[in-house]
């Protein structure tokens, strides 16, 4: 089943002769259970990329669909609700409320859709403990290590089940062992089933994802699973 | 799917950056909080002071009217005939009328003052039923009576016996009236709706006539009367003193004058209330400013929850809702101060306390309408913020 699909993507900042082509024509799709990385070096679209495939900008030509719906249509409130009850985001930088504890900042996840305080607080708890933060809940996230701050993003962007999860540099503001823990368990949920889309610049973090796409100057290069072409 | 936030969820939202920045929610809803005081303050305690006003006119009455003479067509003093007491006392809409007489004499503390030190007091003889019609109360000691009539007795206003120094009368104090002693009996409160006696010796009218005379000319008719005639009677009663020479009489009414005052009173709570309103300005503005600073130092936090799922309204009401919190917060300080100004000042002038209900309201609306208004322009920008800035690399 196909969870997310561009097609023809282009995005152009600005108009005229200052116009600028962050991406070209760019297709691509993603499969429910895909567990994929976007590799690239500086300037190469990805960051662009995810914000079009997370529906947090439009592209300036082409489509895209999520489970099967052509989102160019939608009104922004529409693209705001949908992107709250099918996408999931990790950012490189957290962005965790500071001063909320860990189910305040998790339980925020579920809050635009309308679900109400004690079944937000719930779930919210239920999404900690899943990535092991049960013992957590009412820090905040100047008293949690940068490693456990990340599985706590980690949790507000799961709470709701998202169809698909958009993660930016996940590992880029972690040392090494919190890396391997946020990705280890990202492991663990594309193992129960999540369809996740990893932006990195690390090589070693795209090494271990089943599919690769690498992009360059705005285009898609390469797009390998399991080291087989596609 | 449901709709968003629902209205707790929007208030707790809203209530969100103050207080997770509190101290800055605090100072930029003072201005705010000291515009709602004054006006708050400044419309209970008026409230307060025309309340005592009508409790006092409710008190004195405002059925007495005041004649005495005016000026002739010459611009001379006029004079009252003699018997312009007897005939005022006759329209039938006069329920009572007395008359203070003048005497050409001075009074002073003892008999070794020189004579060119008058004090300014004047010396009157007081018609029966005076006290009644101007409702004068004693300080201290009593009214002439029966038993004083006859004997060189004198009653002090206020402010004439404090000229005199006169303090108990329990020792017998005599002053120095014209040519010998009178006896002080009493000694008056301030008389509210005829405060020219408050600078007058009073002397009984037989000793009066004994001593200077009984053609004494009446100077004030001092004269109540039915409550639902006092302007058509006010009309005639110059005809009716004076009717060779209606135009030489005034008639006045003393209540008017208290009214007259209360109303300049006014100017001045309007003069404080539009000072109020400048201070409101000021924590209004002081309030768009945290507000729109807020939004710029909240982008990320805009980013993430566009992410999350907020829509641009949502994320504008979120920014509202602070800026009518903070605002309200300001006015519900405002309020309290204001409402304990009020009752302290009231308290402390005697007055009845009067909680200022309205003031209070309209300050809460006022505080409302502000934050509302100039919540709008950040809240406007916040939704402005487009989701991408969730993503924007630092």
């Amino acid at each position: 089943m196909t969870r997310l699909e561009l097609q023809g993507v282009t995005r152009t900042y600005g108009t005229g002769t200052a116009a600028l082509t962050v991406l070209h024509g760019v297709d691509l799709t993603i499969e429910q259970g895909d567990y994929v990385a976007v590799v690239g070096p500086s300037g190469s679209g990805k960051s662009t990329l995810l914000n079009i495939m997370g529906a947090l900008d439009r592209p300036t030509s082409g489509r895209v669909l999520l489970d099967g719906d052509d989102l160019t249509s939608y009104s922004d409130a529409r693209l705001s609700r949908m992107r709250g009850a099918h996408l999931g985001f990790v950012f490189q930088q957290f962005f965790l409320l500071e001063r909320r504890s860990a189910l305040e900042n998790v339980s925020d996840g579920l809050l635009y859709q309308g679900v109400r305080r004690p079944e937000r607080r719930r779930r919210a708890a239920d999404a900690l403990r899943r990535v092991g933060l049960g013992h957590r809940l009412d820090h905040t996230p100047g008293e949690l290590s940068g490693g456990e701050c990340q599985r706590v993003a980690v949790a507000r962007a799961l709470v709701h089940r998202p169809g698909v999860l958009l993660a930016d540099e996940p590992t880029g503001n972690l040392d090494t062992a919190s890396g391997r823990a946020v990705l280890e368990l990202f492991d663990v949920l594309h193992a129960e089933g999540a369809t996740i889309v990893v932006i990195t610049h690390d090589e070693s973090v795209a090494a271990r994802m089943p599919r690769v796409v690498a992009m360059r100057d705005g285009r898609v290069e390469s797009d390998q699973r399991r080291g087989v072409a596609v | 799917m449901r709709g968003g936030p629902g209205p707790a969820d929007r208030l707790r939202l809203g209530a969100l950056g103050l207080t997770s920045r509190k101290g800055r929610a605090g100072l930029s809803a003072l201005g705010v909080a000291i515009g709602i005081t004054a006006m708050v303050g400044v419309l209970g305690l008026s409230e307060s002071s025309r309340a005592d006003l009508n409790d006092q006119l409710d008190a004195l009455g405002t059925n007495l009217l005041v004649v005495s003479p005016g000026q002739d067509m010459m611009g001379e003093d006029a004079t009252l005939p003699d018997s312009s007491v007897e005939m005022i006392d006759r329209v039938p809409t006069v329920e009572a009328a007395a008359a203070t007489y003048a005497v050409d004499a001075a009074v002073r503390k003892t008999d070794r003052v020189p004579d060119e030190q008058t004090s300014g007091i004047g010396v009157a003889a007081a018609g029966p039923g005076l006290a009644a019609a101007v409702s004068a109360e004693l300080r201290e000691g009593r009214w002439l009576d029966a038993a004083t009539e006859h004997y060189p007795a004198v009653v002090l206003g206020s402010t004439a016996a404090r000229r005199l120094a006169v303090g108990s009368l329990d020792e017998g104090v005599r002053v120095w009236l014209g040519d010998q002693w009178f006896a002080v009996v009493g000694v008056l409160e301030p008389v509210v709706l005829a405060p020219e006696l408050d600078e007058t010796a009073l002397i009984g009218p037989a000793v009066a006539t004994e001593l200077y005379g009984d053609d004494l000319p009446p100077t004030t008719v001092y004269t109540r009367v039915d409550g639902d005639q006092v302007t058509a009677t006010r009309d005639l009663l110059g005809r009716t003193a004076n009717p060779s020479a209606p135009s030489e009489v005034s008639v006045s009414r003393p209540s008017d004058a208290l009214e007259a005052q209360a109303a300049a009173d006014e100017s001045l709570t309007t003069l404080t209330l539009g000072l109020g309103a400048v201070a409101l300005l000021v924590g209004a503005v002081g309030i768009a400013n945290v507000m729109v600073i807020s939004v710029l130092e909240r982008r990320r936090e805009i980013g993430v929850r566009r992410a999350l799922g907020a829509t641009r309204a949502g994320i504008g009401s979120q920014f509202l809702t602070e800026s009518v919190l903070l605002s309200l917060l300001g006015g519900l300080v405002g309020g309290v101060l204001g409402v304990a100004l009020t009752t302290a000042f009231a308290v402390n002038q005697g007055w009845g306390v009067v909680f200022p209900w309205e003031p209070v309201l309209a300050g809460l609306a006022c505080s409302l309408v502000v934050g509302s208004v100039v919540g709008l322009y950040p809240a406007l920008r916040a939704a402005s913020v487009p989701p991408t800035e969730a993503l924007r690399s630092i």
